[in-house]
């Protein structure tokens, strides 16, 4: 690993630390977290003058020598044990279903990966990267204008997000050209163009890159859901399909369909993450300052709590700093930015019993279920010829797509056969009624591997009062910080929503020229042990009204108007996508605000 | 959707000729380019008896486990024969043995199946409680036998009842060390032999899994081919 000359730098002022906590130089923005989110502040921010210090609490790793082959491709190491992920002996949360449970801690990883170091989960991510519906910004208004005031359910706190799709447009563009995002357009400017997703909002122009190549299982799918009269498209993909050079001059590759993106940072130079697509172009600007395995604690705040002073953080050694900026920045994990607002006490902590609070309400998820299509041995699949976002869609079911009307629910979900690589530790399929193991089991493994495709349906997640985030009153990490706990279990609409979305599924694989079908449907209650999607969303959602959300439609902070909270701890409710495009958009969002407007006038820019 | 037109312009600009192993159901070319590993063996050798954290009985206790859930067929080994104890002692011998990246602080409470372990042991602690407690149930239940000496379905009969809960510990609840012995022994089948197991590939070999290959791009678009090329581990050359 190298040390960065301001690492060095660094290292240097940790020798003078002890029990006060050393105050380092005053900066123009400090960003909590150096993912995605930060990456781009820290870019942003650092060309147009401001000085920039970016914590990170995890190590500092890029393409090479970090996710170099031949070691990059042991799934052991990264898939199974988590090698990029979140180390959860030193941090996790605690869990219950519901409020009236006693939560205990996630005490290894499972139902989702957050990551650790430079670039966050933007180095393990698939790269499936889709734009959330015009609808869903605005869900609350738009289901009451289409079906009226009684059919939003009661118990359901859903939200319009204050800001709109069209207004978000520009920026979508921005982050899709940021990665070289590779798909077809499916809306242009209103004109529906043949190989999209025809259900898609308006796009400016086309995708930076065409698609990817498709996988014979995307084959099979596509081929049996058109046959249904339904609108198959090639995934929008972060996997590149092409040299190509963004707007901060850095050059990223074709992808070759190794099958080692999910868990595992890309050796091809071919998955956009901010190692490849942003850090190269600011690790060097003196304006921005790295500062690795810095964990940062609390967020200060003045006597009158009016505006945030900075943040206090403890590096690698156990020494406290206090940094204070003028902007606090919080781009951490969608866990992490709810969990650092409530342990430095910023906004009132939501009660499900009263209703009342801001911080930790809407957590919401993603709702996920999946069939699985068993071939007889002619048909080979060869499931490790992948990619994180190799996949083949329908969107005709999700959202807003379809009328909601005759179903009593709200929400949807896209159905996608995905590629991801064929690694047998995870990836070994058979048909249900097979033992779980000994010699049957063996030999359904070797007649199944490769003769197999899994379809799969990317629910919403609606808000429920009984979902949400609080701080335990039993668990600490370990800097003594007590532990976010998380309450959370699908709402009967989801539920309901996933069932039609299975049987949608199962009308699809019962037409794709399989053997067998085997399903997996929602079933009981939300569990955290297996893998189901690191899309966690909410705790700090973004509003119109102060009483029910965090940040205003600039992600800034209704109590501290110099803190800003970035990232899908925002959204009010999951929409049934993947949330990155969304978070990207979003924050070029931001930096237009607080460039344009905020640093010219400091104050509420709401 | 098709793909065809940028799978030929592919083949086109990297110079090689669509043929006719690219219809589906025929065998995969062997590139020249890509250097041919040794031919490996129907079965691999023996496995080595030597341990860094098993006791020897420990070991024999394991040995007979892992290949009741993976025994041996007329084509491919059994776990055991394959490495799978060697790599389970390994493991357990390192910093996932010691839970390195457990959250191990109290307090404790069984708790429900949806939150996941909860027990104060790391998994070195947890195989070297479950084995003994495994031990002597199953010798209380079968008239004073060791579970090695049990023939093959009364070995099955045992795990099924360690799987379920009916045969009871007191010291750990039996479904969880089941559970991770379950899930060690397929890690151990199918992971890189750099760890001891899946050993010659055999695991990989069994379901077709290349490996630790770079690139299909050449390949992906080619729907239905039959790849046959012998798999790589990270430990060779010529990747």
């Amino acid at each position: 690993m190298y040390l960065l000359p301001r690492e060095r730098g660094c290292l240097t002022a940790r020798k003078q630390g002890g029990f006060v906590a050393k105050r380092m130089k005053p900066v123009d923005a400090v960003l909590v977290g150096v993912g995605w989110t930060g990456s781009i502040l820290a870019k942003e921010f650092a060309d147009a003058g401001l000085t920039v210090v970016g914590l990170e609490r995890g190590g500092f790793r890029q393409t090479v020598p970090d996710f170099q082959a031949p070691g990059i491709h042991d799934e052991l190491r990264y898939a199974i044990r988590y090698g990029l992920m979140q180390d959860t002996s030193r941090t996790t949360l605690t869990f219950r279903n519901r409020p009236d449970e006693q939560a205990l801690p996630m005490r290894q990883l499972g139902s989702f990966l957050p990551g650790t170091g430079v670039g966050g989960a933007g180095v393990h991510w698939n790269g499936q990267t889709f734009r959330f519906q015009p609808a869903d910004f605005v869900l609350r208004t738009h289901l009451i204008e289409r079906y009226g005031k009684q059919f939003v359910p009661d118990d359901l706190p859903i939200q319009d997000w204050g800001v709109t799709y069209d207004e978000l447009e520009p920026y979508f563009d921005r982050f899709e050209y940021l990665c070289g995002i590779a798909g077809k357009a499916g809306n242009i400017k209103g004109e529906i163009q043949p190989g999209g997703n025809p259900f898609e909002g308006w796009r400016s122009r086309e995708y930076p890159l065409p698609p990817m190549k498709q996988a014979h299982a995307g084959a099979l799918f596509g081929k049996a859901a058109a046959s249904l009269g339904f609108h198959p498209f090639p995934v929008p993909s972060a996997n590149l399909t092409d040299h190509y050079t963004n707007e901060y001059g850095l050059t990223m590759k074709p992808c070759m369909y190794c099958g080692y993106c999910e868990r595992f940072g890309c050796e091809h130079f071919a998955k956009a993450s901010p190692q490849i697509s942003v850090l190269p172009a600011v690790l060097n600007n003196p304006n921005f300052t790295l500062r690795t395995h810095a964990n940062v604690t609390r967020v200060n705040f003045d006597a009158k709590a009016r505006r945030a002073t900075g943040v206090t953080y403890v590096d690698a050694q156990g020494q406290e700093f206090e940094q204070p900026a003028e902007m606090v920045f919080l781009c951490a994990f969608a866990h992490h930015n709810p969990h650092l607002m409530l342990v430095s006490g910023i906004g009132e902590p939501y009660d499900p019993k009263t209703g009342r609070g801001n911080v930790g309400r809407n957590y919401t998820y993603q709702t996920m279920s999946s069939v699985s299509v068993f071939y007889n041995e002619e048909v080979n699949i060869n499931p490790f010829m992948g990619a994180g976002a190799l996949g083949t869609a329908i969107d005709d079911f999700n959202g807003e797509n379809f009328d909601h009307g005759p179903h009593g629910f709200v929400g949807g979900a896209y159905v996608a056969a995905y590629t991801t690589g064929g690694r047998p530790i995870q990836h070994h399929p058979v048909p249900e009624g097979t033992p779980r193991w000994g010699l049957e089991w063996k030999q359904a493994v070797a007649r199944h591997y490769n003769h197999t495709v899994g379809i799969g349906s990317h629910g919403s997640s609606m808000p429920h009062p009984a979902n949400y985030l609080d701080l335990d009153p039993t668990y600490r990490d370990a800097w003594g910080l007590p532990l976010l706990r998380l309450t959370y279990d699908f709402p009967e609409n989801d539920r309901r929503m996933a069932e039609f979305l299975a049987d949608r599924m199962l009308e699809i694989a019962n037409a794709m020229g399989g053997e067998q079908v085997s399903e997996n449907r929602l079933g009981g209650r939300y569990s955290i042990v297996p893998y189901q999607t690191t899309h966690n969303t909410g705790g700090t959602i973004m509003g119109i009204d102060p009483q029910t959300s965090v940040v205003n439609r600039y992600l800034q902070s209704w109590d501290l108007p110099n803190l800003f909270v970035m990232g899908a701890s925002v959204f009010p409710q999951n929409p049934g996508y993947n949330p990155t495009d969304t978070v990207g958009a979003l924050t070029y969002w931001t930096i237009d605000a607080v460039l344009n407007r905020y640093v010219k006038n400091p104050g509420p820019l709401v | 959707m098709d793909g065809s037109l940028s799978r030929r312009a592919f083949l086109k600009a990297a110079g090689t000729v669509a043929t006719a192993s690219a219809l589906p159901g025929t065998v995969l070319a062997q590139p020249t380019a890509t250097p041919r590993t040794a031919p490996l063996p129907a079965q691999p050798g023996a496995a080595p008896a030597l341990f860094l954290f098993f006791t020897v009985p420990e070991a024999e206790f394991v040995t007979a486990a892992v290949d009741r859930l993976i025994p041996a067929d007329a084509q491919w080994p059994s776990a055991s024969q394959a490495g799978v104890v060697n790599f389970i002692d390994r493991q357990l011998a390192s910093g996932y043995g010691s839970g390195e990246r457990l959250y191990l602080q109290g307090p404790w409470q069984r708790g429900m199946p949806g939150q996941g372990y909860q027990l104060p042991l790391t998994p070195a602690q947890l195989y070297r409680i479950g084995i003994s407690a495994a031990d002597r149930a199953i010798t209380q239940r079968f008239d004073g036998q060791r579970f090695a000496d049990l023939s093959a379905a009364q070995k099955d009969e045992a795990l099924g009842a360690i799987e379920t809960g009916e045969l009871d510990f007191e010291e750990l609840p039996a479904p969880v060390f089941f559970e991770t012995l379950l899930a060690n022994t397929i890690e151990g089948f199918f992971s890189d032999p750099v760890y001891g197991g899946n050993r010659d590939m055999v695991g990989w070999r069994m379901v077709g899994f290349p490996g630790a290959y770079a690139s299909f791009i050449h390949e992906v678009d080619q729907h239905g081919v039959r790849y046959t090329r012998a798999p790589i581990g990270m430990g060779q050359t010529g990747h």
